[in-house]
Formats: structure tokens, C-alpha cells, sequence
């Protein structure tokens, strides 16, 4: 707290206070009277032994007087100062509250007023943190900021002892109090704001009974976390929830993977049953059409086509497969048999069935033979290139 | 001695006795004006004030508002846990001849008293209530109890007014602080577990249903697809039925003569065969057909 500072001490001269000016005239020749009073004293008293004491003693008065009024004058500049829009000031007379003073250039009676300049509009903050009991006896660590200006500035320097020492001492209380009244969780997460606020009105009501003069603007609770003893697990809450979300996340993928997947996969088989029956329709048709085309053909001259298609077939028939052919009748006895390309040992069926005159048991006979020994042969061959 | 020295002293023990005579009460202050030791004026006004050298004297006292801010103490409450709590009382000199006589103006006698009945008051009021209704429900009627109780006294005794006794700290021993954490750890271990089951459970719900919904997807494909074939079964059959029905005999010449062709299509097949069939009649005889 300044003050007596001679700000405008060189504007002196032109301040409102014209009495100030006036003062010190009035002052000297009241000095002046006193002085040459004392100068007729003593310059008497010396006057007796001297002579010369009335010479002497107007030019030491002078001087004396020079001097005074040079005081006083320095006194009275040491009281101008200026008071800036953003101050108040508190004027104490002989230690009596005299008045505020509010800003513009002033002037007060050095060494009889006490001036105190106190800010008004300054923002002041004030921070603390601690670690405190929450209502259900978990433990959190809040840090949090005050805001503070000072509103009445005659409360804030007359009042209180230390009035910043008693914010800290009531913005802890306040704020454990009302940390105590709320649950962990809320104090952690969306119940900060509410605390400030909270906070906020019980400071200043403890600030009001204080008679601080100070007026708490703003509450922010910075930082509300869990002691760091415990802050890994808090952590792993957290991590946990992302975990959470994560495996979510991965079933979603392997759910948005695979479903669509399916429905292709289904849209597939339905495409290919489509496939299936427009195929087995269309063939049908086709067959069907052919058939009808055939028919009308058929009827037109059906014993030619018959015979010609069944000589067709025939002839396709026997001209991939191998043949045995075996005549029964007397006459024209004609037996081809190309078994030596068939089997190896043909030639003794050959030899046998070349005779003339078989009988037709016999034939049969030798024609069951051979189809045995073909039959035998043909498994024989199968399981020897199916052995191999 | 001369006059003019004379005259100095006389300026001298002026000033002096001026300057004993003189005193200020500052605003923020409180004074008693004494006689010989006793007091005379108890309630001395802030401003200048006179009074006889050597006769009187002024003891002054701070007139604001001040603190004491007791040591951390321990306590027991209600179900005997231990607490430690730490308060600070406001108060303000409020009968100065009380004060005086009771403290002889000394601050640190007058706070040291009040703590000592802070704690007391604090003893009794912990004693009688659970943590819980310490720590959250009963701050204030705590401190209002205290401080009524304590203003009495204060009073009586001292000349101060209590203007406020407020708790600061309540916290739990270190050794039970450690047990808190312990618990709040399993707590939290305890949700972290459970978020990933759940986390767990979700997924396998969600892959159970992308997997339900799959089958079902191909289920009803394939009813489709079997539905569609049929169809074209059926379609067929009808369209077969009908061709081949406008003459019975015909199609089986037909459908035989084709499953011929197919039958016997490979080289490996081997056929017996009696020349008296119709293929052969002209193989025998060329006038077989007349």
C-alpha cells in the first residue's frame, strides 16, 4: 500500500484546491507576526548588549521565513497525487476514516492523511489445489481458481487482517465443503460446473460475514482427477471403455463383412437356379420343337422314316462298337468274328467256329464261350491297368 | 547558562510533552486508555487524541477482523474412525477492557485460547456424528454449534466475538487414506472388467446375429432356388408331355433310337449279334425286301 506519492507535485499550482494557495500566504504573515515578535525578543535582548540587534535580526528573520514558507510549500506539493480511473483511495485523518476518494487529481494534508490506494477493477486470481473427501468417502483432487475484485475498498483495507489470506482460508473451505456434499462421479465428470457455482455463492457469503470487501467474479474448477494412487485404474476405466467400443467396432466389421457376403452368395444360388430353369425350359422346348418337327415330318411318310431313322441309327451304332456277328441258318453260313484284335487267344474260337456245320447249340455254346472269355479277359484287363 | 539555551530547552521539553500527549487510534485499531495501570477509558475512538504524559498510557489492540488457524488435529467420530481436521476461527476484539484484563493485549495469548476451544468444541461436535454426516450432510450445523458455543465463551471470557469457525480440512489419516485407494482401485478394476465383458458380450452378440442372419439369407436362397428349379422342372415336364403326346409310339421309336446312339457310343462295347435282324436282311439276301 503507497502512499503519499507526489505524482502531480509540479501541477500543484493550478489544482482546484485554491485555499491550498491561499493557506500558505495566510500562514507566512501569521509566521511573519510570530517570528518578528520573537525577533523583538530576542533581538532586544541583544539589542541591549549590542546596539546593532534590530539591523541584525529583521535580515535573520527574513531568511528564517524564506526557509519556512520553502517547507511548506514542499509539504504541501507532497500531498497532490492522482488517482487513476481504475483506483479508489482511502483516506484515513489522524487514523480516522475520513473518506474514498474517487479518480482525478487529489490532495491530501501529508503526514495528517493517510492515503491507501486500492485497485477496484483489477481482476485478481488466486489458485489452490487440494486433495479432499467427497460424500462417499472416495478422495479426489481438485485444483481450482478464484476471481476476485475488490469492491468495497474501505471493508478490504479497514476490516479484515490479511483479507487475501482469509479468500484462501474460505475458497479451501467452501470448497471442500461442497466437494464433501457431492459424489465422486459427479466430481469428476459433469457436477464441476455445478461446484463452481456452488462454491461460489457459499465464498461469498463466508467473504461477506468477513467484511473482506472483496467480490468473487468467477469460480473455475481447472482440474477434478482422482489421486494419483489411484489414477492408473482410472485409466484402465477408460481403456476399458475403449475396449468396449473397440470389440464392438470389430464385431460390427465382421458383421458388415459377412452379411453381405451372404446376401451374394444367395443372390448366386438364386441366379443359378434361374440359369437352371431357364435352361431345362428352354432345352425342353427345344427338344420339344424338334420332336414336333420331326412328327410332322414323320406323318408324312412314316414306314420311309422310320426305316431310315432306325438304318441311321443302326449304322451309327455298329459303326462304333465291335461285333460279333453269328449266322444260325444252313446257307449262307457267315461268321465274322474279329476276336484276334480283341483277345489274344481268339485263335482257337476261330479254328472252332470256323467249321461248317455247327449246330446251333453248338454255336451257342461256343458263342457263350466266347463271350466268357471276353468278359474274364475284359476284367482281367480292367484290374491289371487298374492295378497298375 | 544564557538566555537563548534556556529557551532551546524550553522548546525541548515542549515538543516532548507534546509529543507524549499526542496519540492516534488508527481506524483499524482499538485502544484503552490507562491511569497508572488502571483502565480509565476502555473504548477509545480512532482519531487524535490527548492525554497527560506519564499519567496515562495506551495500550492498542488490532480492532479488525482476525484469524486463528489451528493445527491439524485428529479425531474420533460417532463409529470411532479417526479424522483429521483443520479449522480456522474468524473473530474480533469486541470488549477491549475485557480483552485487555484477560489477555493483557497480547494476540497469540487470545488465539491460542480460542484454538484450544476450537478443538475442544470440534472433539465433542465430531464425536457425535458419522464420518459421512461430518464429511457432507452437517458441516454447517457442525460449525454453527461450534461457533455458538464458542461465542459465549469467547465472550464471556476474552471480549472477542466469533464471527466464524469454519472447517478446512477434513481428511482420513494416511494409513486409512492408503485402504481408501485400495478400494477405490478395486472399485474401478471392478468397472474396467465389466466394460470389457460387456464390450465382449456385445460383440458376440452382434457376431451371433450377423452369423443368424447369414444362414437364414442362405435358407431362403436355397428355398428359392429350389422353388425356381421346380418350377422349371415342371415346366419342362409340361412341355415334354405335351410334344410327346401327340404320338406315344413315335417318341419312344425316337427316344429308343436316341438312347441306342448313347448306349452303345463307346469303342469298348462288344455286340453279339444274330444277322436275322432287319439291319441285316439284305446282308443275307438282296431280294429280302420284296
Amino acid at each position: 500500500m503507497s502512499w503519499n506519492e507526489p505524482g502531480g507535485g509540479n501541477k500543484g499550482p493550478r489544482d482546484p484546491w485554491g485555499g491550498g494557495n491561499q493557506g500558505p500566504p495566510d500562514l507566512d504573515e501569521a509566521f511573519k507576526k510570530l517570528q518578528q515578535q520573537f525577533a523583538s525578543l530576542f533581538g532586544g535582548g541583544r539589542g541591549g548588549s549590542n546596539g546593532k540587534g534590530p539591523a541584525k535580526g529583521g535580515l535573520s528573520g527574513g531568511l528564517l521565513s524564506v526557509v519556512f514558507g520553502g517547507a511548506l510549500l514542499v509539504w504541501a506539493l507532497m500531498g497532490v497525487y492522482q488517482l487513476d480511473e481504475q483506483e479508489r483511495a482511502v483516506v484515513l485523518r489522524f487514523g480516522e476514516y475520513h473518506s474514498t476518494l474517487t479518480p482525478g487529481l487529489q490532495w491530501n494534508p501529508p503526514l495528517i492523511d493517510e492515503v491507501i490506494t486500492v485497485n477496484t477493477t483489477k481482476v485478481r486470481a488466486s489458485g489452490l489445489r487440494e486433495v479432499m473427501l467427497t460424500q462417499d468417502e472416495n478422495i479426489v483432487e481438485v485444483s481450482m481458481s478464484v476471481q476476485y475484485v475488490i469492491d468495497n475498498p474501505k471493508d478490504f483495507v479497514l476490516q479484515v487482517r490479511d483479507p487475501e489470506v482469509s479468500l484462501q482460508h474460505a475458497a479451501q473451505s467452501a470448497l471442500r465443503h461442497v466437494v464433501g456434499g457431492t459424489t465422486m462421479d459427479l466430481a469428476l465428470t459433469e457436477g464441476r460446473a455445478a461446484i463452481g457455482f456452488d462454491v461460489r455463492d457459499r465464498l461469498q457469503q463466508y467473504l461477506n460475514d468477513y467484511a473482506t470487501g472483496i467480490l468473487v467474479s468467477k469460480i473455475n474448477i481447472d482440474d477434478s482427477k482422482p489421486p494419483a494412487q489411484v489414477q492408473g485404474a482410472f485409466d484402465d476405466v477408460i481403456k476399458a471403455r475403449e475396449d468396449e467400443e473397440r470389440v464392438k467396432n470389430e464385431a460390427q466389421s465382421y458383421a458388415n463383412g459377412i452379411v453381405p457376403e451372404a446376401r451374394g452368395g444367395a443372390q448366386r444360388v438364386l441366379e443359378e437356379s434361374n440359369a437352371y430353369r431357364d435352361q431345362v425350359i428352354a432345352r425342353a422346348d427345344g427338344e420339344a420343337q424338334r420332336f414336333d418337327q420331326l412328327l410332322t415330318e414323320y406323318r408324312k411318310a412314316p414306314e420311309v422314316t422310320r426305316e431310315r431313322l432306325y438304318l441311321d441309327t443302326m449304322q451309327e451304332v455298329l459303326a462304333n462298337t465291335n461285333k460279333v456277328m453269328v449266322d444260325v441258318d444252313g446257307g449262307n453260313n457267315v461268321l465274322y468274328l474279329p476276336l484276334d484284335k480283341m483277345v489274344p487267344n481268339a485263335g482257337q474260337s476261330r479254328s472252332a467256329s470256323s467249321r461248317n456245320g455247327v449246330t446251333e447249340r453248338d454255336l451257342r455254346e461256343i458263342s457263350d464261350q466266347v463271350t466268357q472269355q471276353l468278359r474274364r479277359d475284359l476284367d482281367a484287363a480292367a484290374t491289371r491297368r487298374e492295378g497298375r | 547558562m544564557s538566555k537563548q539555551t534556556l529557551a532551546g530547552l524550553l522548546v525541548a521539553i515542549v515538543l516532548v510533552t507534546l509529543s507524549n500527549s499526542i496519540y492516534v487510534i488508527r481506524e483499524t485499531e482499538r485502544g484503552v486508555l490507562l491511569k497508572f495501570g488502571e483502565v480509565v477509558d476502555p473504548n477509545l475512538l480512532p482519531g487524535l487524541h490527548l492525554k497527560v504524559p506519564f499519567v496515562n498510557s495506551v495500550r492498542k489492540f488490532d480492532g479488525r477482523i482476525l484469524t486463528v488457524d489451528s493445527s491439524p488435529e485428529r479425531f474420533f467420530t460417532q463409529e470411532k474412525k479417526a479424522l483429521i481436521v483443520d479449522s480456522y476461527a474468524k473473530f474480533r476484539v469486541t470488549d477491549t477492557a475485557k480483552y485487555y484484563t484477560a489477555t493483557n493485549g497480547e494476540e497469540n495469548r487470545a488465539a491460542g485460547l480460542l484454538a484450544q476451544r476450537i478443538n475442544d468444541g470440534l472433539r465433542n461436535q465430531v464425536a457425535v456424528r458419522t464420518v459421512q454426516e461430518v464429511v457432507s450432510g452437517q458441516r454447517d450445523e457442525l460449525m454453527l454449534a461450534i461457533a455458538a458455543q464458542l461465542n459465549e465463551v469467547a465472550n464471556e471470557e476474552l471480549g472477542v466475538e466469533v464471527i466464524d469457525v469454519r472447517v478446512k480440512k477434513i481428511d482420513l489419516p494416511p494409513d486409512v487414506s492408503e485402504s481408501v485407494y485400495r478400494r477405490m482401485n478395486a472399485e474401478r478394476e471392478k468397472e474396467a472388467r465389466e466394460l470389457r465383458s460387456e464390450g465382449k458380450e456385445l460383440a458376440e452378440g452382434i457376431r451371433a446375429a450377423a452369423d443368424r442372419e447369414v444362414t437364414v439369407i442362405e435358407a431362403n436362397a436355397f428355398r428359392d432356388a429350389e422353388i425356381i428349379r421346380g418350377n422349371g422342372d415342371a415346366e419342362a415336364t409340361r412341355i415334354y408331355a405335351e410334344a410327346f403326346n401327340q404320338d406315344k409310339e413315335f417318341y419312344s421309336f425316337v427316344r429308343s433310337l436316341q438312347a441306342y446312339r448313347e448306349t452303345f457310343g463307346s469303342g469298348s462295347d462288344v455286340m453279339l449279334l444274330q444277322p436275322d435282324s432287319q439291319f441285316f436282311q439284305y446282308l443275307r439276301n438282296p431280294q429280302a425286301g420284296e
